[in-house]
């Protein structure tokens, strides 16, 4: 096996709000113990729904946010401190791509110098073999070049998009975190960019971290998926595996809920209740208030995610590695 | 075939525009003139020394309270015969000098200071921000006479204070939008790019919010000169024989009903000056957004 390019050891992470000076503090568990592996060249889909702490798992691993538990080691070596002349280095090999493009782009700076500006920190490449990068890069991404010296406002979206993903390839970085690249455009315009980051992560064979909320388009990139639920990770296997055969309740509801063309949608499972409060979670599994096969021991102890089939872990009481949940 | 000339469809021939009326309508006229007058105001205090027709103490006692229009006087004499061009040339120098150096400083600082709040937080967010309160409920002539008062009055003294004035605005503005931009956005973008914050703040903060700090500069810049002319005009800021705008508004008070342009000229200069400063700040803010284009 090869060895993992990015692995998370039991990373957990905090967040305090206090309301108001004496308010009493409540803690917020947005990531609770979750551990992961990627593999150089493969591609991981995050999913969950908001709030489910696939974001600041993003965050993570990258180092933005600081861990208050456990390790992130990225190539064998520990992550180092955010802010740190290492932390910065380190940034060459590991990028990260926003949600909302134009919000990530300097809105007085041209694409171009936008696109150059990894390179002109990193020290990477010298003098006109930096200008020549830039163009290299907008044509893979699919910008035009005269659209070099537009600003930001001056493109589309998914424009906008490509500008932010040619910036993140312009280190040729081993690992690349998307926290959500494409919900902000368009369905179209969407397909165009899932597509296009596919080509190019087997071009240059990056791994990458795919967060999304949607199904449909983590199914379509994704070589194994990690279901998020309350900052833990439910259930992990390949895409295949998931889609075809969820085990875990949530990931069931979850499939279940993704329309198949040209077939009318059955056997769906809908969730009753709210995504519960993370500032207030359910006692033993978190899932056990929406869970339609939740049982005693569901309201008292939190499953671990443990290994269920070959590749495939779960996080569920009544998932065995015999069979299916009962009702299935 | 005899030569066709080609003319504009709407009659009259298609002529290349001379560079006055490209000029004139990317620039609207009043920032035209607004900048003009600038021009004007720091050309005379540039070469003050060689315009000015007298000395600033000179007296022509035969020639006292002259009006203006005189062949030797042409803005006419104060009531010592002191020629009211020469004193109001000098004084425009020395009240653009505290002005101009008066406001970047308190640009400087009060950007500065904004910064260092966004990047360190916590205990140095607060210092600033106790500070930039204290600043704001401070009655700023108060303390200025206090000082002035207890210091004796200096030209470095009086540049210095006009500095404090106004660096909370700036410090407020400057920390507010460089903590929005970090927290999301492009800052935070940049910083994962791996950026040293020298660069964040530099390259890509400071341009973002320069325009809103520019309008707070138009805004300061008449402000100071308003408030030297006001500590002037009390008697503790530019002394005499020295003499600013705001010192000469305040001696022609006294002659106010009998020879008011020892006033007028001053206080004209004075009006004339802020709004030109105000126009084309608010021109140039736009201007310098991209986005607005």
């Amino acid at each position: 096996m090869v060895a993992p390019l990015i692995e998370a050891a039991a990373l957990s992470r905090v967040y305090e709000t206090r309301r108001g000076v004496f308010g009493k503090v409540s803690s917020v568990r947005a990531v609770d113990d979750v551990s992961l592996k990627v593999s150089p060249g493969e591609t991981l889909g995050v999913v969950g729904e908001s709030g489910s702490g696939k974001s600041t798992l993003g965050r993570l691993l990258l180092g933005i946010d600081p861990a208050q538990h456990g390790r992130v080691t990225f190539e064998g070596k520990p992550m180092p401190t955010f802010g740190t002349a290492e932390w910065r280095a380190s940034r060459a090999k590991m990028q990260f791509i926003y949600q909302d493009p134009l919000a990530a782009l300097d809105r007085r700076l041209t694409i171009a110098t936008q696109i150059r500006e990894p390179m002109d920190i990193h020290e990477l490449f010298e003098g006109s073999a930096r200008t020549d990068r830039v163009a290299a890069l907008m044509a893979a991404v699919g910008l035009r070049h005269d659209q070099a010296n537009r600003y930001p406002h001056e493109l589309s979206g998914g424009q906008r998009q490509r500008a932010v993903i040619a910036r993140a390839l312009a280190t040729r970085p081993k690992l690349i975190v998307c926290d959500e690249p494409v919900s902000a455009l368009d369905v179209s315009i969407q397909a165009q960019v899932v597509n296009m980051l596919r080509d190019l992560q087997d071009e240059l064979g990056l791994a990458m971290v795919f967060i999304s909320h949607d199904l449909k388009v983590v199914r379509n990139v994704a070589n194994r998926v990690a279901v998020m639920y309350l900052g833990r990770i439910v259930e992990e296997a390949p895409s295949d595996m998931i889609f075809a055969s969820p085990r875990h309740p949530y990931t069931r509801a979850l499939v279940s809920s993704v329309p198949v063309p040209g077939q009318p949608l059955k056997g769906r499972m809908i969730l009753q209740g709210e995504p519960p409060n993370p500032a207030d979670r359910p006692s033993g599994c978190a899932f056990h208030p929406r869970c339609p096969f939740a049982i005693e021991l569901c309201r008292a102890s939190v499953p671990e995610l443990r290994p269920v089939e070959d590749l495939r872990a779960a996080a569920c009481h009544l998932v065995d590695s015999a069979n299916a949940p009962i009702a299935a | 075939m005899t030569p066709v000339e080609i003319t504009h469809p709407y009659g009259g021939k298609a002529r290349r525009p001379s560079w006055t009326a490209i000029l004139r309508h990317t620039v609207p006229l009043s920032i035209c003139l607004g900048m003009l007058w600038l021009l004007t105001m720091v050309l005379v205090a540039v070469f003050a020394d060689l315009l000015r027709p007298y000395g600033i103490t000179a007296m022509d006692l035969s020639n006292r309270l002259v009006a203006p229009g005189s062949t030797r006087h042409w803005l006419g004499t104060d009531e010592l015969g002191r020629d009211v061009l020469a004193r109001l040339i000098q004084s425009i120098r020395v009240s653009l000098v505290i002005a101009f150096s008066a406001t970047i400083l308190s640009a400087f600082f009060g950007t500065a200071l904004g910064f260092a709040a966004a990047k360190f937080r916590g205990i140095v967010e607060h210092i600033v921000l106790v500070l930039a309160d204290f600043q704001a409920a401070l009655p700023f002539l108060i303390m200025s006479l206090a000082v002035l008062a207890f210091f004796g009055s200096s030209m470095t003294l009086i540049v210095c204070l006009m500095g404090f004035y106004g660096w909370e605005r700036y410090a407020r503005i400057a920390r507010g939008l460089a903590v929005s931009a970090s927290a999301q956005g492009y800052a935070s973008a940049v910083v994962q790019l791996g950026a040293s914050p020298f660069r964040v703040y530099f390259r890509h903060i400071l341009p973002n919010v320069a325009s809103t700090l520019i309008v707070s500069m138009t805004l300061t810049f008449p402000e100071i000169i308003l408030m030297e002319s006001g500590l002037s005009f009390l008697g503790l800021g530019v002394q005499p024989p020295e003499t600013s705008l705001g010192n000469m508004v305040g001696f022609g008070r006294e002659y106010l009903t009998r020879a008011p342009w020892i006033m007028l000229a001053p206080a004209t200069v004075i009006m004339l000056t802020t709004l030109s400063i105000s126009l084309v700040g608010d021109w140039l803010r736009d201007k310098l957004d991209p986005t607005v284009r």
